[in-house]
């Protein structure tokens, strides 16, 4: 091997850390953001109840969520700076020149965040220094900036898909449009999908924790509670969510062909394509998947004949990873209907008999609900990032040419993976603690006031 | 004034901020950090997060608000930076998580061994974290970071003379800082030792940070002849001078025990530094990369100018009323 190739492996494997590293910053960082943006809602919702009803249980529900809120809220704070450190360190060929394109967003979003960690503040240090109506208003912009955040954070990701509102001349922006920019074609469907996965998120996972007491055997007023209520929000929500899908994979299938035909592993272009489910992709074609006849042209125009364009529309080095991509959308379709039958079962149960349903399949079911909504969130990005690949800018810039030509990036990795290990298992073990722990402090972080007055 | 350089001075008003709230912070994980045994210094770590805890992650913000703003009002400056120092801020973006995880998980944690494990990563994070920061200021205020991606060296750019120096100013600024903000904190809360021993640690950080302030600028005279031409002659003279002046006075304040309006004076001696820097440099951001080079175009920056005045609107009063619920919180009790 010559020295050349040496290095254009070096830079092949810099690369691939590079992107490693984003996506096992972001993979991790996006949980603690939907935590972030839907938690506040159900404390909020159990404090409103608890107030209203004065039922201890929903007032014991909200402090113990506030508190879980604190640590998570702290964590995805420090974990979502990262990210803003790492759109330079790893991707400077696409800030140096796209930054300002997309600085809009993020300018709003910075705001967003400020009155988030702002209000946040006060609602958790100064639960009893303030009149309940008056803390609960003080909660209320928590969540229209975290619902803010969120959106405009998916806005600045949505123009990656969708790159519009600036102009390049001689290599150079010479006119960016940035309200236009953040409002692209991707920004509607890819925000509200995202701000309802956010939701379904933070109400199946905090579930999640008390259907695995309910196996233990604690189905008290204050277990049921605990998880019917984020239950429910997110139940309510996950049929919508569907529909949303539905309406982000039209988006999808007239705006990313390519990318439509690697989630569905279409080799060529075609009319009456069908829908694979499952499968490999050897070879330039789908293996070993069950076929839907015409069901993808059905699906992605609502007509059983339409033209479905394949991977072979495009260059192979212009084509995303189609393996990869192809499952990801499966495992996230395929929650999201279990979800959705899920819920269906609580609402049919709760329908007839006005009670939680009894059989252990059910809370086993609802126990990993939460872990599941994860993973079909983290699957839907992998859909959305992967897929967009070898393009950083859908069709602007590569991957490849807008990572940081700095050798041993591969280092940086190691090490950062050293520190998103350890600081999991933290995570894990503190809320685990949070859990486990009977009293609940005063106001919901302060350590130094021990009296208990909620019961 | 353009808008390019209006988008600077307020990119320039966010790092003061930065620098003096979310510094302070930091310095109190420094103070953690020497703060001795668990039992003999619980009282002074208790203060610590008792002050720090409601704030940070607002003062944290700040942070965030910089780096944004860096990229969209000049992009191709924060491509250089961020490329040729990313082994110095990839280690600050690890210390930022540390602090942050660990000061969080060592308030939920009961346990002494667990609240030993986070409270040492907490502390410890506080000290290295500002250090690289600084650092990285070093690199650029030395004229070590030319534009283009990764094109300056990606070790001796911030591993020279002036970034150490720089590096150990951060450190020294920000526990200086959090000891003038604690002892006004401490006296507030009914603990007159507890103010004398910050008031003690005040005076003395004070005037190592007054010496480490000195010893940069001989260092910047051999390494960094331009600035420090600029620093002690030309625009940034007054400003150098405000900081020399309010660091003076605040140890005559410390002295005579006027913990509020300490805090007034020592602010103006770290801002007085930051801006004297900052109008030093201008207009070159980068060698041979100005603001004209650099700036986003009008459209953006009118947008985002916009943008954030409309937040600040809100924001402002709010985080009014978040730092007067907690300064005025213990008179309730």
């Amino acid at each position: 091997m010559g020295a050349g190739q040496v290095l254009a492996v070096a830079a092949d494997a810099d690369l691939g850390a590079a992107r490693m590293q984003m996506a096992l910053s972001l993979g991790w960082h996006i949980v603690l953001a939907c935590f972030g943006v839907g938690m506040p809602a159900i404390t909020l919702l159990a404090e409103w109840r608890g107030h209203r009803t004065g039922d201890v249980a929903y007032r014991l529900l909200a402090r113990r969520w506030a508190r879980a809120m604190g640590v998570l809220f702290a964590v995805g704070a420090v974990s979502g700076t990262i990210l803003s450190f790492e759109m330079g360190l790893l991707w400077p060929g696409l800030m140096g020149r796209y930054g300002e394109v997309i600085g809009l967003p993020f300018s709003l979003e910075g705001i967003a965040f400020f009155i988030e960690a702002v209000f946040l503040g006060v609602y958790l240090y100064a639960w009893d220094r303030m009149p309940p109506v008056r803390h609960m208003l003080a909660g209320v912009p928590i969540v229209v900036a975290g619902v803010a955040s969120a959106f405009f954070v998916v806005a600045a990701n949505g123009w990656m898909q969708q790159p519009v509102g600036f102009t390049v001349e001689g290599g150079r922006i010479t006119d960016v449009r940035p309200w236009r920019a953040m409002f692209n074609p991707a920004t509607p469907p890819q925000t509200v999908h995202m701000i309802l996965a956010a939701f379904m998120v933070a109400g199946f996972g905090i579930a999640s924790v008390y259907a695995v007491a309910m196996l233990r055997g604690r189905r008290d007023r204050y277990h049921r509670l605990g998880f019917l209520l984020p239950f429910t929000v997110a139940a309510v929500i996950t049929p919508v969510q569907i529909g949303v899908g539905d309406w982000a994979a039209h988006f999808v299938a007239s705006n990313q062909p390519v990318k439509l035909a690697a989630m569905e592993g279409v080799a060529e272009t075609g009319r009456g394509v069908p829908l694979h489910v499952g499968g490999i992709f050897v070879d330039g074609e789908m293996r070993y998947s069950l076929e839907i006849p015409r069901g993808l042209s059905l699906l992605a125009h609502f007509d059983p004949d339409a033209e479905i364009q394949g991977l072979a529309e495009v260059p192979p080095r212009d084509r995303p990873p189609v393996n990869v991509v192809h499952l990801a959308f499966q495992v996230m379709v395929g929650v999201g209907f279990g979800l959705l039958a899920l819920s269906a079962w609580l609402a049919a149960v709760w329908w007839r008999r006005r009670e939680l349903p009894r059989t252990r399949l059910f809370w086993w079911a609802a126990a990993v609900a939460g872990p599941a909504a994860v993973l079909a969130l983290e699957a839907g990005w992998v859909v959305t990032e992967v897929g967009r690949q070898p393009w950083i800018v859908f069709r602007v810039l590569r991957t490849a040419d807008a990572v940081n030509p700095a050798p041993g990036l591969v280092w940086g990795f190691a090490l950062v993976t050293v520190v998103y290990v350890v600081l999991t298992v933290a995570t894990v073990s503190v809320l685990r603690r949070l859990a486990r722990d009977v009293p609940v402090p005063l106001a919901p972080q302060e350590r130094d006031v021990s009296e208990y007055k909620v019961v | 004034m353009t808008l390019a350089e209006l988008m600077l001075v307020v990119l320039w008003v966010g790092l003061t901020a930065y620098v003096l709230f979310g510094g302070a912070d930091f310095g109190g994980g420094v103070w953690d950090l020497l703060a001795g045994s668990p039992v003999g210094g619980r009282r002074q770590r208790a203060l610590v997060e008792h002050s720090i805890g409601p704030v940070w992650e607002a003062n944290h913000v700040w942070l965030i608000f910089v780096i944004v703003l860096a990229w969209t009002g000049i992009p191709p400056v924060f491509a250089a930076v961020s490329s040729t120092l990313y082994i110095p801020l990839t280690l600050a973006a690890l210390g930022i998580i540390a602090r942050g995880a660990g000061f969080a998980f060592r308030k939920a944690s009961t346990g002494l061994w667990r609240q030993r494990l986070f409270g040492a990563t907490f502390a410890f994070s506080s000290v290295v974290t500002p250090f690289f920061l600084g650092t990285a200021a070093g690199a650029v205020a030395s004229g070590r970071v030319p534009p283009g991606l990764a094109e300056g060296d990606l070790v001796t750019s911030w591993l020279n003379p002036t970034s150490v120096v720089t590096g150990l100013l951060a450190v020294a600024t920000a526990a200086y800082l959090a000891a003038v903000f604690l002892t006004r904190d401490a006296q507030r809360g009914g603990d007159p030792e507890l103010a004398e021993l910050f008031r003690h640690r005040a005076l003395v950080t004070g005037v190592v940070t007054g010496v480490l302030s000195a010893v940069g600028l001989g260092v910047l005279r051999a390494d960094s002849p331009d600035l420090f031409d600029e620093l002690t002659s030309g625009a940034a003279l007054p400003f150098v001078g405000l900081s020399v002046l309010a660091g003076v006075a605040s140890l005559v304040l410390l002295w005579r025990r006027a913990y509020l309006a300490v805090r007034v004076t020592a602010a103006l001696a770290v801002a007085g530094l930051l801006w004297g820097w900052g109008v030093g440099q201008y207009p070159v951001l980068l060698p041979g990369m100005e603001v004209e080079d650099a700036a986003a175009t009008d459209a953006v920056l009118a947008a985002s100018l916009g943008a954030l005045a409309v937040g600040a609107l809100l924001l402002l009063p709010s985080l009014w009323w978040l730092i007067g619920t907690f300064q005025r919180g213990e008179q309730g009790h």
